[in-house]
């Protein structure tokens, strides 16, 4: 045990000696976690599934995201050949799994798996990175990726581009929810990483005037299946 | 009911009509108006400069000088605050605290005791012309008043009210803060003013006069037209 | 010497609240954000109680900050990561310099973080030969400039594109442009080959979760995206009371410090951190430090009263809504964390007798307590700070003229006399400032005395 350590603890403990008086709140909070009892004065998540994902429409739409909805995983293989096409990828990136792999399928550009050995200079001179995700909040229009699940960290943010591919079963209702969501995915074990990401990367350093692609993607697309 | 005024020590001494129309528009609601002699100021000077020994003073005087009253108005959110907020905060442990509580809650300022106590808002005022309203920061956020004071404005025949830019925004005065520094208080009396004047109203109102001095003496300097009246002054008006 | 701290901030905030142009830039500036920020506030069911329960999340975790600290420490070391502990900047800076050399390091990239600035990293770490290259924009900017952050969230919302055109030019050789999409371009193509290249990457922490041992991160640009991506090993500085006791708390505090801080729904990047790369992940660092800094917070702490002030998140609304940083700028405060925040906790950080002075410069409005979304008492602190620097070390001038005033007012026969002579003296005072009112006159009049006070007519009138 170092002795910085002992010292700042013992400070700590000497210090709350004194209690503090409550702070001076609006209301009668009830009894709970902040999650539990907040979750009522947030953002609404949507009653149901089609009031989520109208909710994750608008949000993302908001964000300068884009969301294509596709009824199967072949549409969505579709879906991202025209954008592929559309934008002249030479090279896109992606992770192995069962979504991502399906819709690389046929790609007209060459595609190349993070997990088959990692190469930060070869994933930066891809055009875009594709990822699944572990789920989507309607609440904020975010979307959470997690290294264990998604291709590692730098997948879902080096790339200029990123896609997601998703199911219309994993738009859960707000943030409370994706964070049970993937605590129950990966129990004890929590990836390294696990990321809200809620639109393209963005800046306002200058002037306060926003400008998309600060460092991460410029563009964000969701393809949402179902 | 009778009402016990609380009339800030520079209105006193400096804008004695503004004390005058508070009390003309309390008995214009049929109300019994008194003024206790023994009050001066109720410490806030010493207050906001740390010397808190000397506001608890005046806190503890201004309990003797109250005791008993039903109701005590005054035409100022700052000082109204300062009983209200502050007098608890100096007096927290003091054995007459629970008297600053109970007179906390037995003071208000004019346009909250016109509107939420008495309940009315048309006082059968009439003013011709534009206004704009300032809402001190002490009223807005110390008491919580936003739509008492345009309540009683909207109620006011002849007169227009027109909502500035910058309507929260604060003024600058900020007590002894504008003379230790001026030069801060003056610039922020210089955004607040030329949103007020931006306005095209004839005058300015305000519930607080602390606040108008800080406004009128920066429009008098600047040579602008706009006047500044005190809320009470308009609502007295026939 | 350098000056006294007071000293200088007079000069500095005389000279900034005289450059009007500058200061209707600011007010510009800050104008989306407000719109912004109402748009997404009434986006909350109830912002009041959210604040509410934001509020209690962090008054929770301060107030159990032993355990809680103890706890982040154990499951963040069951997570694979290293806690070091550091009771002041010269500790912290050791430890860091101390990884770095260990790590065989040349360069470091670091995200945004103001405890960095606040123990001043970049010159220990250059003094050590190691090249530092902050990769926020705002902060990149400022590194390039020599200055520190101007805002400890927009760190250079003071300049207009044509200054960064400029200095762009200068330092990278670019052509100059007007467009912020250009000047945002430039950067992004500079760093991106830093990143890549970077031995070390340093961030800050917005939360540390005690439940998980995840340290929280939140940023828009990406930067610290990729800070803790791509180097071998990832340093984070973290101040004590960034502690949260669980995981669930975030759904609270992530949307809230976005909307109370730059108006948005979500902050583009919110990202936990457990721990270096796991067997299994394709990639991330193989080492992951994080440093737990004192440097007199456990002295706030003490304070029972102001302890709510380690409750901030460091959102910058506080800053954003207070007419005082909006007219005198970021630099004139002297201090790391600028604005409200920063006037009542700086004289607990680095003493009350050179920094009470900021507490005094406000005229108290409340406008930054009204927009703290973890109801932090600020305004109310800075009396409080007014009143223990008077205890503490009060002039003798100052507190006999208290002292009379109290002793005036406790007598109304006596005050009445007073202000008698004082309207007698009124015309002349008006013409011919005394040092105490000259100040007032020079940019406002004095209204005229009026005749007699409201007390000689009340009993008159009140008959």
């Amino acid at each position: 045990m170092s002795a910085a350590r002992e010292t700042i603890l013992g400070r700590i403990a000497e210090a709350l000696r004194l209690a503090a008086p409550r702070p001076h709140l609006s209301s009668d909070v009830p009894a709970g976690t902040p999650a539990k009892v907040g979750k009522a004065w947030l953002p609404e998540g949507g009653d149901d599934e089609e009031g989520r994902l109208a909710l994750l429409e608008a949000n993302l739409g908001k964000l300068r995201a884009s969301l294509v909805r596709v009824p199967d995983a072949p549409a969505a293989a579709a879906a991202l050949a025209r954008l592929a096409a559309e934008r002249g990828w030479k090279r896109l990136a992606l992770h192995r799994g069962e979504l991502t792999e399906t819709v690389a399928r046929g790609l007209p550009c060459e595609t190349w798996c993070v997990d088959d050995g990692f190469d930060k200079d070869r994933l930066e001179a891809c055009d875009a990175g594709l990822t699944a995700c572990e789920s989507l909040v309607a609440q904020t229009g975010s979307l959470l990726v997690s290294s264990a699940s998604n291709g590692g960290r730098a997948l879902s943010i080096l790339p200029h581009v990123h896609v997601v591919v998703a199911r219309r079963q994993q738009v859960l209702p707000d943030l409370e929810a994706a964070l049970a969501d993937a605590r129950a995915r990966h129990g004890g074990a929590l990836p390294s990483m696990l990321g809200f990401i809620t639109g393209p990367s963005r800046t306002g350093d200058i002037e306060r005037i926003l400008v998309l692609g600060a460092h991460g993607p410029k563009e964000l697309h969701v393809i949402l299946i179902g | 009911m009778r009402v016990d005024l609380f009339i800030p020590c520079f209105v006193d001494q400096l804008a004695p009509r503004v004390g005058l129309a508070t009390a003309k528009v309390l008995r214009g609601l049929g109300h019994e108006v008194a003024f206790r002699e023994a009050q001066t100021c109720c410490g806030q000077p010493s207050f906001n400069s740390g010397h808190w020994d000397v506001a608890r003073e005046a806190a503890l005087r201004a309990l003797d000088v109250f005791r008993g009253a039903e109701a005590v108005v005054g035409p100022s959110a700052s000082c109204v605050a300062m009983m209200r907020k502050f007098y608890p905060e100096v007096l927290a442990g003091h054995p007459r605290a629970a008297e600053a509580a109970d007179l906390a809650g037995r003071t208000f300022e004019l346009g909250e005791f016109i509107v939420r106590r008495l309940g009315v808002t048309d006082v059968g005022a009439r003013w011709e012309g534009k206004a704009t309203y300032h809402d001190g920061c002490h009223g807005l956020r110390e008491l919580g008043l936003r739509r008492e004071a345009r309540a009683l404005l909207g109620a006011v025949r002849g007169l227009t009210l027109i909502e500035a830019e910058e309507q929260e925004t604060c003024c600058g005065f900020g007590g002894l803060f504008s003379v230790k520094y001026p030069m801060i208080s003056t610039a922020m009396a210089q955004v607040k003013s030329d949103a007020l004047v931006r306005t095209g109203a004839d005058i300015v109102v305000s519930s607080d006069p602390s606040c108008l001095l800080q406004i009128g003496g920066y429009l008098g300097r600047q040579g602008k037209a706009v006047r500044t009246l005190h809320l009470a002054e308009v609502l007295a008006s026939r | 010497m350098s000056p006294a701290p007071r000293d200088r901030f007079l000069e500095d905030a005389a000279a900034a609240t005289a450059d009007d142009p500058q200061r209707g830039f600011l007010r510009g500036a800050l104008g989306g954000y407000y719109a912004s920020r109402d748009v997404q506030k009434a986006r909350y069911r109830d912002w009041e109680k959210a604040r509410d329960a934001a509020a209690l999340a962090k008054w929770t975790a301060v107030n159990r900050l032993d355990r809680n600290l103890a706890r982040f420490e154990e499951a963040f070391v069951r997570n694979g990561g290293v806690v070091h502990w550091a009771r002041d900047a010269a500790e912290a800076r050791a430890i860091i310099l101390g990884i770095c050399r260990e790590a065989g390091a040349r360069s470091v990239i670091k995200s945004k973080c103001m405890t960095t600035e606040e123990i001043h990293l970049n010159d220990a770490l250059e003094a050590e030969g190691f090249g530092v290259v902050e990769s926020d924009l705002g902060e990149f900017i400022q590194q390039l400039r020599k200055e520190p952050p101007f805002h400890f969230v927009f760190p250079c919302m003071h300049l207009r594109r044509d200054a960064i055109s400029e200095l762009f030019g200068k330092h990278l050789g670019t052509p100059p442009t007007d467009s912020p999409e250009e000047l945002t371009m430039i950067a992004r193509r500079h760093l991106r080959d830093l990143y890549l290249r970077a031995d070390i990457g340093i961030s800050g922490a917005n939360f540390l979760v005690a439940e998980t041992g995840q340290v929280s991160i939140t940023e828009n640009e990406g930067n610290a995206r990729l800070t803790c991506a791509l180097p071998r090993v990832h340093i984070a500085l973290a101040g004590i009371e960034k502690v949260i006791e669980r995981l669930d708390d975030l759904a609270v505090l992530l949307p809230m410090l976005a909307t109370a801080g730059a108006g948005q729904p979500m902050t583009c990047y919110n990202t936990l951190y457990a721990g270096p790369r796991r067997a299994g992940e394709a990639d991330g660092p193989e080492a992951f430090h994080v440093v737990l800094l004192d440097n007199r917070r456990t002295a706030l702490l003490a304070d029972p009263e102001q302890r709510d002030a380690l409750h901030c998140i460091r959102c910058g609304a506080c800053l954003n809504v207070c007419p005082i940083f909006k007219n005198i700028g970021g630099f004139a405060y002297g201090t790391t964390y600028q604005g409200p925040i920063g006037s009542v906790i700086t004289p607990h950080l680095r003493g009350l007798r050179n920094w009470n002075h900021l507490s005094g410069a406000s005229s108290l409005c409340g406008a930054c307590t009204e927009a703290c979304p973890v109801r932090i008492d600020l305004h109310h602190h800075l009396l409080r700070n007014r009143r223990n620097a008077v205890r503490a070390h009060g002039g003798w001038a100052d507190r006999l003229f208290h002292r009379a005033f109290g002793w005036v007012i406790a007598r109304p026969r006596l005050f009445s006399l007073g202000g008698r002579l004082f309207r007698a003296a009124l015309p002349v005072l008006r013409r011919l400032p005394l040092p105490y009112l000259r100040p007032w006159l020079r940019t406002r009049t004095l209204p005229e005395a009026a005749e007699p006070s409201f007390r000689q007519q009340a009993k008159e009138v009140l008959r």
